[in-house]
């Protein structure tokens, strides 16, 4: 019998603790026990065997640590080998009756993935798919990823557990004491994310005894269509004569796990302090205990690397402002690979209230696939929303599934062949919750009948694919009015319909049904309210249009989604007034061109974005773009960038200036790509953080302040590899490179990016700094300049411009 | 044995952020944004300590064996003089403050930057709690301790991360990991040795600036 098939028959016992059996075998601190498997075979199958006399239908190998970074080149197959050897060496001697098995043990690598660490997440699948591969070369009967504290880390893991074996895949997590894994995740989105890959369990394990534990698997046992499991610590521990004394005995340890087995969990052992007597216990007293059936939860949900968000009767709102269509702006960040601009929009719609980000990047000049891989990691960093991908290029629909941290939105599929087997091969493998356009290969149906009729076909071909109605949420397609007078009633109808007939939830576009009208914000509220009505549960929508947050947070609270009105008081409180402020309409009379030439100079100065950015607006009404920033901005920088100088002001005054100027850049930009070929920036600038080194705050201020003094900077970012920094100044023929190290064990790597630098663009000069630099590690790694701050940077690179300009 | 625990951090010590800040002399603005960025970042942290006690054994050939590792470093050894012990410990604030200073890496550098420094004084507040609290323990049974001295400082090298990471275990225990430049992650995080030593008293706050060389320091108190 297979393991799946024994879970879905009884519970299923797991063992107990290796490491603290291992330390008092003698096993020293800091030693690894996967070099047990090879040095004391018998007393690894030993404690193996006593755990499956105790009743353990699943032993897990002695593989915990067992990956190539502990174990480098040929070190790793003799440990794997050796690990399952001794597990099915303590199986043939056991007498235990049950079905026994023999798992494959994955834990965390012990390393953080980028971007906050420096392990790159396809770096982690490798080397989770080598300790797999031999895992089945060696005869494991299953993979047990366990103990696992980071989302990303894993996904990496279950990824690579399902591409190289068709093993079952149980998965396990540590939560700490708040509930959440280290990096942040909780246990709905480990869920979400987990059985959307395909994990045949899911749980928890370690951190805690099994009361402390109680919460999260309660959560795990309300979301989780899997079977459940559960490993907890036999309490909290405490030293006696130099060991680890745990405080839960195995009496107490069984009752209490056998109390969450009454709740539904199916799978239960033990983690730290637990021994074959706390197994045997809890065999003892579960022994009579009927398992509770796994139920279909019927969630619609998407995740994040921090939590899930549901589908359900109240509507989640997702903004759709990361989208190319119609952005002249946005379209040339995307050329110009201005990612900051894109996080930006990312940021404010999250601020506005939005709970998913739409991600589109498609644009017929760029490399779709590689901008929206990066974008989404990009995003993920800084954003903790659940991210819709929308792209209707499969290729990159995968890359960005593949580096999404969590369960992500995919939009979309729709009623075409081609398309459903696209898609749902992508679903089903990277999880997520998929769009479903009703139209086909005859187009939109002009009738609400027609729409379910494609919606009732979509969602059996996604049952073919396994994937259940939960994950298809529906787009009935609203059209534009002006175009179709029906439009908008068949696709209310269509709501209504799909709500009723499929009991399944639905999703509109809704900015589309005002194409070609005048005031659309009205004509969208009105339509949002109406579709509301007839059970919408999410909208793309931009949120940056007060009427449509008004029906929003008016809807939640009328239908008492709302509690105690809070969400609609908190909105109304900072919510804007409909008229057009008044002080920059004012300003705008050129008669008043002077004073807000002085109050664009007063903002910068004082460092007052929003002040800034309307100034240049009144201001751009009047004068030249390129005459704004030589007479007005830079004259405003140059006042604080002495002011630093001289030590009458610090740091954070110069970056709230700069970050003003950059307020008043935007605008600048967006009046020149309003025009045909317009732009404001002077020589190129190749920046980075070096390779091995992780911060970039220093850099940030740097790029900051080279961007206001008009230069284009292109940031590659941090950890970059020498190559990397060569082949943009190659590319870009930039005169200028600036390198940023903070720790004296990164600036080697500072140091060979300067030499490769010589080789490969003798041209460009090369400037340093940070935390650690100074003029003599500079002069002796080769360095055309020392910088011991930002402003000095920009006097620097002004410098060597200033002739190249004239030229 | 490793032990872990959840410490509430104390107050946040304004000053001491806009001194990390640079702010010499801090305006409205700067107190403005401070606040806010204060109010964003709320009760999201969660300081988290590991540690263990070694013994420290002055070897014949100089140098000191503290159990786990051994090293030359004079400055340690002066420390550590008249300690047969020495705990060991590894203190995070977690990743959330990383997550806070990258958000705004690219669209409010001064945010970052503000962030940037009530992580600095988080991590440095949240060693300070774990010391005085260890200090207390050790009174109680008569014992005190010497300031705390971290890998990197004086001629401490940093390579004792690795032996510190792989005998407390702190991706595990404290969600804590190294990388191979010796970085740790999340980034504002302190390993860190303090002696104990047979009489009550001293104190295992951090040395501070006096303890550094570097005059030059704008950041020295």
């Amino acid at each position: 019998m297979d393991i799946l098939e024994l879970l879905k028959r009884s519970l299923v016992y797991l063992d107990g603790g290796m490491g603290t059996l291992l330390q008092s075998r003698g096993l020293k601190p800091g030693e690894r026990p996967e070099t047990w498997n090879l040095t004391h075979p018998q007393e690894i199958t030993a404690i193996h065997r006593a755990y499956f006399e105790a009743g353990s239908h699943v032993v897990c190998a002695n593989t915990f640590g067992a990956n190539s970074l502990h174990f480098p080149g040929a070190e790793l197959e003799p440990v794997v080998a050796a690990a399952l050897a001794n597990a099915r060496a303590a199986r043939a001697a056991s007498a235990g009756e049950q079905e026994k098995f023999v798992a494959l043990d994955i834990g965390p690598t012990g390393r953080l993935l980028k971007p906050y660490g420096d392990l790159d997440f396809e770096e982690a699948v490798a080397v989770f798919a080598q300790t797999v591969r031999l895992g089945v070369r060696y005869g494991a009967d299953l993979i047990f990823i366990e103990t696992m504290n980071d989302s990303y880390e894993t996904k990496a893991a279950l990824l690579a557990a399902k591409e190289n074996s068709t093993l079952p895949v149980f998965v396990s997590n540590a939560y700490g004491e708040d509930g959440k894994l280290m990096t942040g995740a909780s246990p709905a989105a480990m869920v979400a994310m987990l059985e959307g890959m395909g994990a045949d369990a899911v749980g928890v394990n370690c951190s805690l005894g099994p009361r402390a534990l109680a919460p999260v698997v309660e959560e795990y046992l309300r979301r989780a269509s899997v079977p459940v499991l559960l490993k907890p610590n036999a309490g909290l521990p405490r030293e006696e004569h130099g060991l680890a004394v745990y405080d839960v005995m195995p009496e107490e340890f069984a009752a209490e796990t056998a109390a969450l087995m009454e709740k539904g969990v199916r799978l239960a052992g033990g983690c730290c302090g637990t021994t074959p007597a706390y197994i045997a216990a809890l065999v003892e007293r579960t022994q009579d205990l009927a398992p509770r059936p796994v139920e279909k939860k019927g969630i619609t949900c998407v995740s994040s690397y921090t939590h899930a968000v549901d589908f359900g009767d109240d509507p989640v709102l997702i903004g759709e402002r990361i989208n190319p269509t119609g952005k002249k702006r946005f379209k040339e960040a995307l050329r110009t690979g201005d990612m900051d601009y894109v996080l930006t929009e990312g940021i404010r719609q999250q601020e506005a209230g939005v709970q998913v980000l739409d991600v589109n990047v498609g644009l017929p000049e760029i490399d779709e696939p590689a901008v929206l891989e990066e974008t989404v990691c990009r995003l993920q960093a800084v954003v903790d929303l659940p991210l819709q991908i929308d792209t209707s290029d499969p290729a990159a629909m995968e890359r960005a599934l593949r580096r999404y941290n969590g369960k992500a939105m995919i939009n979309s599929v729709n009623g075409k062949a081609e398309s459903m087997e696209a898609v749902f091969l992508l679903a089903r493998k990277y999880g997520g919750v998929v769009v479903a356009l009703t139209l086909d290969e005859g187009g939109i149906p002009e009738t609400a009948e027609g729409r379910l009729a494609i919606a009732e076909r979509i969602l059996r071909r996604a049952a073919d694919y396994g994937i259940s109605r939960e994950d298809i949420v529906f787009d009935p397609l609203a059209m534009a009015v002006s175009a179709a007078p029906e439009a908008a009633r068949v696709t209310l109808e269509s709501l209504a319909l799909i709500r009723d007939r499929l009991g399944c939830r639905t999703s509109l576009g809704v900015s589309n049904v005002s194409f070609g009208l005048p005031g659309r914000e009205g004509v969208n509220a009105a339509f949002f309210a109406l579709a509301l009505g007839r059970g919408l549960s999410a909208a793309i929508m931009n949120p940056f249009s007060a009427a449509m947050l008004r029906t929003y947070h008016a809807y939640r609270t009328l239908l008492g989604l709302d509690e105690n009105c809070a969400g609609y008081l908190a909105f109304a409180a900072q919510d804007v007034p409909e008229t057009p402020a008044a002080a920059p309409a004012a300003a705008a009379s050129p008669q008043q061109a002077d004073a807000s030439r002085s109050a664009l100079q007063r903002a910068v100065v004082k460092g007052l974005k929003d002040q800034a950015a309307a100034a240049t607006r009144s201001l751009l009404a009047t004068a030249e773009p390129l005459d704004i920033v030589r007479q007005e901005i830079i004259p405003a920088l140059d006042i604080v960038g002495k002011g630093f100088e001289d030590k009458t002001l610090y740091l954070p005054q110069l970056l709230m200036s700069a970050e003003a100027a950059k307020g008043a850049f935007e605008e600048i930009k967006a009046a020149l790509s309003a025009r045909q070929g317009g732009s404001a920036a002077k020589c190129p600038f190749v920046i980075a953080t070096v390779q091995g080194d992780i911060h970039d705050i220093g850099k940030n201020i740097v790029k900051l302040l080279l961007e206001n003094y008009g230069f284009a900077v292109t940031d590659l970012g941090r950890d970059v590899a020498p190559e990397a920094v060569v082949e943009a100044v190659q590319r870009l023929h930039a005169p200028l490179a600036g390198l940023s190290a903070l720790m004296t064990t990164t600036v080697p790597a500072m140091e060979e990016t300067i030499r490769q630098l010589r080789a490969g663009a003798p041209w460009c000069k090369v400037v340093v700094g940070g935390a650690v630099l100074t003029q003599e590690y500079a002069d002796r790694i080769g360095a055309d300049k020392y910088a011991k701050d930002a402003m000095e940077t920009v006097r620097y690179a002004e410098e060597i411009a200033a002739p190249l300009e004239k030229t | 044995m490793v032990r872990v625990k959840t410490i509430s951090l104390p107050p946040t010590d304004r000053g001491e952020v806009l001194r990390y800040a640079g702010c010499r002399r801090p305006g409205e603005a700067d107190r403005a944004l401070l606040e806010s960025c204060l109010s964003e970042l709320g009760d999201r942290l969660r300081g988290r300590v590991c540690w263990d006690v070694f013994p420290v054994t002055a070897l014949a050939e100089g140098g000191l064996d503290l159990g786990f590792a051994r090293t030359g470093s004079r400055d340690l050894g002066r420390r550590l003089a008249e300690c047969r012990e020495c705990v060991v410990f590894a203190a995070t604030v977690g990743l959330e403050m990383d997550r806070l200073i990258a958000r705004y890496g690219g669209v409010s550098p001064s945010r970052s930057l503000f962030f940037q420094a009530i992580g600095a004084e988080r991590i440095e507040a949240l060693c300070d709690s774990f010391c005085v609290q260890a200090a207390e323990a050790l009174e109680r049974q008569g014992r005190g301790v010497t300031p705390r001295f971290s890998p990197g400082y004086g001629d401490l090298p940093l390579e004792l991360q690795t032996e510190i990471f792989r005998v407390l275990d702190c991706p595990r225990r404290i969600g804590l990991t190294l990388n191979e430049s010796l970085l740790m992650s999340p980034s504002k995080s302190v390993t860190a040795v303090f002696g104990v030593t047979d009489r009550p008293g001293g104190g295992c706050a951090g040395a501070g600036c006096a303890a550094c060389g570097n005059q030059a320091c704008a950041y020295r108190e």
